[in-house]
């Protein structure tokens, strides 16, 4: 280590939770006298205002050029320490966090005296990475206030209208002809009674309005460059047109594919084994009783869980292991449908609801009970054992164990055999090569955290919401798309972005450009440069997300991360194993 | 309970999905050998094979890579890619003479606390008997 430093190390008690198994007043003593150590001391509640405050004072006063605070886990109070840098004019890159509490003190409840030892280690090695940290800077980017918004299904106008409200300018694209999504074909949904066309017409009606909503339909993004806050994107729009676009985010409002069953599963392929948008589609232009192959239509089974909750078997390699969530929703609901039709026509029906739980949670509950109320019938089968479909002529059959009757086999005749077929993710190749956003096991897009972070990807300022992130009924699709809308707003009202600056950088005098970390790196954010006669890898600050897998890759030792250096990891590694000196 | 013979393991975990599963072992309360010490980077992927080889050249007995699995937010192809460095950095540790047993990696996810817990515990068990099969 070339330079003198200026570093301030606290160590915190948190109460007794670190200091009652950790010697906290030993591990501060420890490195008081450490060459660049000015100061070292404990605190009694490290995160206090008071404390705070004291630290500041005191980097201030002894004008300290690094801190280290060994304390609870980073995910709890890094940012509080470094914005509390910030505070004290020291640079928040140079500011340290130490796992004192979940990573040492709360796992060596039992050994005082091996925790205490372990956490002079761990404030060493991160005394030792202080060292050599250097001022960063935030990366500023200004951000513009527009929005691309994929996919004019419910979710994705629902998100336009709320974002145009703010002020912000909208492109709402569809690739098909005609906005609306699935919404369109699902006739009457429940638990509102709403029509799905209505529910189409009237956002398409506030879309047409709204001064700030374009809307592109049997267009399709082509292609992308740039990055949060300032992305370029090109559609192409009917008759080969294409147009380019700056926007400073995009939302992702793609939606699902309904699961199609494989040939025979539960009679799929024979005449009247339909999926349930299909009887939907009936119920909602029937205008006397319930025809089929010229008959009225006497007994339907539905079967539910079509493609949801799937186990892995020889002839389902690949399950489906999710809940589909929407379809108990809308089976209980179409059940309560087909009993009004019947009030209406007074043509009784029988139906026979074959489920393996009924997840009609929350307050879709009363669907449920409404629907076994007026008359329809519950059994419940086990997934070991499946109902059968079997033909005889226009006659379908439906085998079924009965799990609550202790596994009696019972025989349904009906005139048709509705699936409740799951939700699919949509097959988007050209999109995904294009935004590259991760995806989950499921094959849906994937949030950065589900409770923490849903709406948000690893791609910075790329959204996603409704069905494309995974299954969701309308109201939830709704709600994930105005959480779309909050995050996004909240990054362009601002009009601009912070980003971490802890990300790959190129030593220009080892790197040789063998395109090695360009093949590594998933986020497109790695260039070929001249410099000079010489070509090197040059990283795109805003696209580089830190991972690193470039690190490993290069031959040359040429790239690494900021934060997270070779020099840093390799101080860090001989401070963790020093021996300690014994008092 | 750590004692002076207990083998010296290095883990490097991963900021965002490992780390938060270990942390949550300290939640719950349970316990692994003080001789357990965890470097934080932001993905698995990122480990260069340089850095585990100079880690058990130091004196740590065993390095335990804790990676995403297949819940990295950054890679979807993160597993493959930090096997190609642990394949990397065993042959780097046969060239040295170091037994490449003392290198493990294993998916550890935000809520794979026992799962941490059992990998330590069962790591430093092996690393026990290669220590003993290399010094008699
Ligand atoms: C039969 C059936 C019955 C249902 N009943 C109910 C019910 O009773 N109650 C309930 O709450 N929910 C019900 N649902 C669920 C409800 O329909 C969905 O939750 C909702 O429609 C999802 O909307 P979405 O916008 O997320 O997805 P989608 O409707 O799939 O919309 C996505 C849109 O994006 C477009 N798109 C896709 N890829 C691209 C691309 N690359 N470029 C441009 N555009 C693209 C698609 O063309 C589509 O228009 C039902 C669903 C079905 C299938
Ligand atoms: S900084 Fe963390 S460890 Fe210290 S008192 Fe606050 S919560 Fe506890
Ligand atoms: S919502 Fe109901 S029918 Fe759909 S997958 Fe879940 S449990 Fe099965
Ligand atoms: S892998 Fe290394 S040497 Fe090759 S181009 Fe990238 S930084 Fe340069």
């Amino acid at each position: 280590m070339a330079q003198k430093r200026r570093i301030g190390v606290y160590v915190c008690h948190c109460g007794g939770n670190i200091s009652d198994y950790v010697n906290v007043e030993e591990v501060a003593d420890a490195v008081r006298n450490d060459p660049n150590v000015v100061v070292s001391r404990t605190h009694m509640f490290t995160c206090s205002d008071a404390a705070q405050q004291e630290m500041i004072d005191e980097i201030k006063e002894k004008q300290l050029d690094g801190l280290v605070i060994a304390s609870c886990s980073p995910k709890l109070h890094m940012f509080t320490f470094r914005g509390m840098s910030e505070r004290a004019n020291l640079n928040q890159y140079q500011y340290i966090h130490v796992n004192l509490r979940e990573q040492c003190s709360w796992v060596h409840t039992n050994d005082k005296v091996g925790a205490t030892k372990k956490g002079i280690h761990l404030l060493r090695a991160g005394i030792a990475k202080c060292e050599l940290t250097v001022p960063l800077n935030a990366i500023r980017i200004e951000t513009k206030p527009r929005v691309l918004v994929v996919g004019a299904g419910v979710s994705g106008m629902r998100a336009a209208i709320s974002l145009a409200d703010m002020g912000l300018a909208v492109f709402l694209i569809e690739r098909e002809a005609e906005a609306g999504g699935w919404a369109l074909q699902t006739g009457k949904m429940g638990p509102e009674a709403q029509d799905g066309t209505d529910v189409v017409a009237k956002l398409l009606t506030r879309i047409n309005q709204h001064e700030n909503i374009m809307l592109h339909t049997s267009a399709e993004v082509v292609s992308k460059s740039g990055s949060i806050g300032d992305f370029n994107v090109s559609v192409r729009l009917p008759g080969d047109e294409t147009v380019s676009l700056n926007v400073g985010a995009i939302v992702v409002t793609t939606g699902f594919e309904p699961y199609t069953p494989q040939t025979d599963e539960y009679g799929w392929g024979a005449p009247g084994v339909i999926p349930l948008k299909d009887f939907r589609q009936m119920l909602a232009e029937a205008d006397g009783p319930l025809m089929h192959n010229g008959k009225p239509v006497r007994d339907v089974a539905f079967i539910y869980c079509v493609g949801s909750r799937q186990l892995k078997s020889e002839s389902c390699p690949e399950p489906n292991s999710y809940c589909s969530r929407y379809c108990c929703l809308a089976t209980t609901y179409t059940a309560t449908l087909l009993h009004d039709l019947e009030q209406k026509t007074g043509q009784p029906v029988n139906q026979y609801h074959l489920y393996r739980d009924v997840r009609t949670y929350g307050a879709l509950e009363p669907i449920y009970e409404k629907a076994r109320t007026g008359g329809a019938i519950f059994l419940r089968w086990d997934p070991s054992n499946p109902p059968q479909v079997t033909t005889e002529g226009d006659q379908l059959t439906v085998k079924a164990k009965d799990h609550l009757l202790g596994g009696e086999e019972l025989e349904i005749g009906a005139d048709l055999v509705v699936l409740a077929t799951g939700m699919r993710p949509r097959e988007n190749d050209t999109l995904n090569d294009i935004l590259k956003i991760p995806e989950s096991k499921d094959g849906f897009y994937n949030e950065i955290h589900l409770k923490l972070r849903p709406v948000e990807t690893m791609i910075d300022g790329v959204f996603i919401a409704g069905t494309a992130q995974g299954p969701k009924t309308l109201a939830e699709s709704v709600a994930s798309s105005l959480a779309a809308v909050a995050k996004t707003g909240g990054l362009l009202m601002k009009g601009y972005v912070d980003l971490e600056p802890l990300i790959a950088k190129v030593d220009t005098d080892k790197c040789i450009w063998c395109g090695e970390c360009l093949k590594a790196c998933p986020y497109g954010a790695i260039e070929k440069v001249n410099v000079g006669e010489k070509e090197i890898a040059f990283v795109i600050e805003s696209m580089c997300k830190g991972a690193g897998p470039c690190v490993p890759v290069c031959p040359h030792n040429a790239i690494e991360i900021e934060g997270f250096r070779d020099d840093q990891i390799t101080a860090m590694i001989d401070a963790s194993i020093k021996e300690l000196e014994t008092k | 309970m750590n004692k002076e013979s207990d083998p010296k393991i290095l883990v490097f975990s991963t900021n965002s999905i490992s780390d938060p599963g270990i942390d949550l072992a300290g939640g719950a309360h349970m316990h692994y050998s003080t001789a357990v010490q965890v470097v934080p980077l932001p993905c698995s992927s990122g480990v260069k094979p340089a850095w585990i080889v100079h880690a058990i050249e130091q004196g740590f007995d065993g390095v335990f890579v804790a990676g995403c699995g297949g819940d990295c937010a950054f890679l979807s192809d993160c597993t493959p890619r930090t096997s190609a460095v642990i394949k990397k950095a065993q042959d780097m540790m046969k060239e040295k003479g170091i037994n490449p047993k003392r290198l493990k990696m294993s998916g550890i996810c935000s809520v794979c606390a026992d799962n941490f817990v059992a990998h330590m515990n069962n790591f430093q068990n092996e690393l026990k008997k290669l220590d003993a099969n290399e010094n008699g």
